[in-house]
């Protein structure tokens, strides 16, 4: 078939193509804080360049100021070798770059068709064309398997549709170069198979594709080429061909980096926690816990794995007494502690690590040391009576800050202006230090460098030799299939099934997260 | 008795007095959907009741007896762009300068209270001045429909025009761009920011026509309704109209029976009165203020509440 060459300019979406697009020497600096330092970056018309590295290491601010959303401090940007400037995402739109937000960017309320058409001129201006924008929307999704029913409003939607919507929104707006960042983030493992394949199709067809992320093997089986940033900084820039797990991982942190963990086995012990046909409303007042039954034993870490939203916040607020159950009962030791308040449940050799550090687990405007004794601070020796005992608190907090590596510069330091990583250390800390018997960790990596994710991990196997029991609730299923002893799968506030680690396949695990019953996903 | 109270001139007059309510609520309808929330209502009814009356009063040529269309036209006009001055003024405060909606709806409130207070008695040295208002206009035909046409189609202007902004709102809202881009940015400011939509252009737009709507809402009271203007006329009119949003749940119809469901109790009470039913005086004026609160407390669906309403805007983290 021959094609004139202005044609093979156009993607099928009838859109001019972005052949090259570089940014050069880009600084961006926040106050107290340079985010991206003399960065250069490229991307071509059919490939996927991926952009590797931690949280903070300045990825997302970079792609921001590629999207408009940030003003860079320096540097410029060339798209086809022509120097252009992009002031906002309209800009950004109209030169054909497209982004798909980590958190997405859709209007819960509105339909997918409005949520498409939402700052496009009609053809019907100032009327709405929303059967025109249907069409299309169908048209889009047949081109790029990407299945949608475009009447139906965003809030109804799974996850893994409300990427599609994001992928088809930045399509119908003539996306050339499509920024994604962090896309995996929240999708099951077959989703993300199925995202692959649409990121290929467009790869195919002339996009040129932009993949955040910090997970290597994802990097490894979608891009060709691979930057890694660090502290702001270009570490790196290698084909996917020639890097390997280890030394991109070396290259993220600056230093080697455990993959896997030693976890010695454990006898477990006696039933600690027992969960009997809980259920639980969500904070729309939907039934959000439909019948859960689970144990966690002494000396065992019992991972529940799951796409996020399917009960896994609402489980762990009402087993620390956060949120009230509707039905079923929590069994600690055989003592039934439903409803008990959280002070109570500290008291009887239970912490909680919760999922919104910032939220639940601080409190923001407190220094370390006030945010190390929340809960303790009215027991002696660190009060008497209604008096605070200044020195017992600051020795307790020095221990603590040593004991669980908590960089900070001092303990009046007021704590959002410490890392994620060293926050989430300090609630570990304060919850770790009492020695509990039962820990509930949800998400506790979740937004943590790696050198800390490491090190939180060893805590955690540390606790387990110990003989804690410990609930792991956590949407990175490398993170469960490193570290726990069974893993259960949560799908709709039910729990579909429990495998132990050693049966455990990521293949049956994914089908489980979609909510294939065990017994079918398995056979 | 009951057969004594509601009456076809009863119901008239409630679907009359449903239109200073219809107005301000359907303005801060399209405030609220876009995220902001006006509590100033009440300030800018004041000011639109007391400029559109001087401005009625001023233009009736002297010794007329009747109404003058044109002076009328000019107490309109007057209105409203007292109301596009202040909207103006209210869209800074909240938009630009992203002010604490609850405080600075307050401060807009006492400044048209004390505003037009104060124009009041420098104009006309507080002395009640009558105006010859809007007069009835009988709609041909359907006026001689027999009770209904006394109470729905021997109106005002601008009682019809406020019934017609129901289908209005309805419209813009959910048929054209506009009005998606309000509703997006009322729910998700940072997804139409993302999708290239002017997040303060928007909300600029709808608090100022909120602002218009307010004053033409002071103004159906001072040249329509009552034709007379005093301190405080509006007597909490403006709040309970911010109260009527939620009521409807930020919708145009249901702002709108919850403006009649007011107006109708008003109309009774008022006759209550006027028959000398053996009712104290205060439980009757006090009813439409009680129903208010319970209206609140067990009508409004708080699920469709703008998920952005009363957060100011502001790219980036």
């Amino acid at each position: 078939m021959s094609t004139s060459s202005d044609e093979r300019k156009l993607l099928p979406t009838g859109h001019e193509r972005i052949d090259h697009l570089e940014m050069r020497g880009i600084v961006k600096r926040f106050p107290g804080v340079l985010a991206v330092d003399h960065v250069d970056f490229d991307v071509r018309a059919g490939e996927v360049h991926a952009l590797l590295g931690e949280n903070g290491a300045g990825k997302s601010t970079l792609m921001k100021i590629l999207y408009g959303l940030y003003q860079a401090n320096e540097g410029e940007i060339y798209l086809n070798r022509r120097k252009v400037t992009i002031k906002s995402p309209s800009d950004a739109i109209a030169l054909g770059i497209g982004m798909i937000h980590q958190h997405f960017m859709l209007v819960p309320s509105l339909t997918v068709a409005e949520n498409v058409a939402l700052g496009l001129k009609s053809s019907r201006e100032p009327l709405l064309d929303l059967d025109v924008v249907s069409a299309r929307i169908e048209q889009l999704a047949r081109t790029y398997g990407l299945q949608v029913d475009p009447s139906r409003p965003v809030w109804q939607l799974a996850v893994g549709e409300r990427q599609r919507v994001e992928i088809i929104k930045a399509l119908y707006r003539g996306a050339a170069l499509l920024i994604l960042d962090e896309p995996t983030a929240v999708l099951t493992p077959q989703e993300v198979d199925d995202l692959f394949a649409t990121l290929r199709q467009m790869v195919q067809d002339g996009h040129a594709l932009i993949f955040i992320s910090h997970k290597l093997h994802e990097v490894l089986a979608i891009s060709q080429r691979i930057t890694v940033l660090r502290d702001g900084r270009v570490v790196g820039s290698v084909p996917t061909a020639q890097a390997t797990k280890a030394e991109l991982a070396r290259m993220m942190v600056g230093r080697e980096v455990l993959l896997t963990y030693d976890v010695p086995p454990v006898e477990p012990g006696p039933v600690r926690l027992k969960i009997s046909g809980l259920r639980a409303s969500s904070d729309r007042g939907t039934e959000a816990l439909r019948g859960i039954d689970l144990e966690v034993r002494a000396g065992e870490i019992l991972g529940l794995a799951g796409v996020s939203g399917n009960g896994q916040r609402e489980l762990a607020e009402v087993i620390f007494g956060l949120r009230p159950a509707t039905a079923g009962s929590v069994l600690l030791d055989g003592q039934d502690i439903t409803g008990k308040s959280p002070a109570e449940l500290n008291r009887l050799g239970m912490s909680y690590i919760p999922e919104e550090r910032m939220l639940d687990g601080v409190i923001r405007d407190f220094t370390v040391a006030e945010n190390l004794m929340l809960q303790e601070h009215a027991q002696r020796p660190y009060s008497y009576h209604i008096f605070l005992n200044p020195r017992a608190i600051a020795q307790r907090c020095a221990n603590l800050i040593r004991n669980f590596n908590i960089r900070t510069p001092n303990q009046e330091t007021p704590i959002k202006s410490l890392s994620g990583g060293n926050i989430q250390k300090l609630v570990l800390a304060r919850e770790l230090a009492r020695e509990p018997s039962v820990l509930i960790a949800a998400q506790p990596t979740r937004g943590v460098d790696i050198g800390a994710t490491e090190y939180i991990h060893q805590r955690l196997l540390e606790q387990r030799a110990r003989g804690t029991a410990t609930l792991l609730i956590s949407e990175d299923l490398d993170e469960i299939l490193a570290l726990a002893d069974r893993i259960a799968v949560i799908y709709e506030g039910e729990i579909v099934g429990v495998v132990d680690r050693a049966q455990a396949q990521v293949e049956t695990l994914g089908l489980m997260m979609a909510g294939v019953r065990h017994e079918t996903a398995a056979g | 008795m009951i057969g004594d109270l509601i009456t076809a001139s009863v119901l008239a007059s409630g679907i009359r007095l449903a239109t200073p309510y219809l107005y301000a609520a359907l303005g801060e309808t399209f405030g609220q959907r876009s995220g902001v929330l006006n509590l100033g209502v009440e300030g800018v009814m004041l000011m639109g009741a007391f400029t559109s009356l001087w401005a009625v009063h001023e233009f009736t040529p002297a010794g007329a007896t009747g109404y003058d269309a044109g002076a009328l036209a000019m107490g309109v006009l007057v209105a409203i762009l007292v109301g596009l001055i202040m909207g103006l003024a209210t869209a800074v405060i909240n938009v630009t300068l992203q002010a604490e909606q609850g405080i600075s709806g307050i401060g807009i409130y006492l400044f048209g209270l004390g505003m037009s207070d104060l124009l009041f008695q420098k104009v006309f040295g507080g002395n009640v001045v009558t105006v010859n208002g809007f007069p009835k206009v009988y709609l041909p035909v359907l006026s001689d429909i027999p009770v209904l046409g006394e109470i729905f189609f021997r109106q005002n202007l601008l009682v019809y025009f406020a019934f017609a902004l129901v289908p209005v709102t309805w419209f813009v809202l959910n048929k054209t761009t506009l009005g998606l881009k309000i509703r997006a940015v009322g729910q998700n400011p940072e997804a139409a920011d993302a999708m290239g939509i002017s997040v303060a252009r928007v909300r600029y737009f709808t608090v100022t026509l909120g602002g218009v709507l307010a004053s033409l809402a002071g103004a159906s009271l001072s040249i329509s309704l009552v034709n007379v203007f005093q301190q405080n006329m509006t007597a909490g009119q403006g709040f309970i109209a911010v109260a009527l949003v939620y009521f409807g749940s930020w919708r145009a119809r249901g702002v709108m029976f919850g403006a009649l469901l007011f107006s109708l109790v008003n109309a009774l009470q008022l006759q209550v009165r006027t028959k000398g039913i053996d009712v104290p005086d205060e439980y009757a004026a006090m009813a439409p203020y009680v129903l208010t609160i319970i209206a609140l407390v067990f009508a409004s669906q708080r699920i469709d509440q703008p998920a952005a309403l009363t957060k100011p805007f502001e790219r980036g983290e």
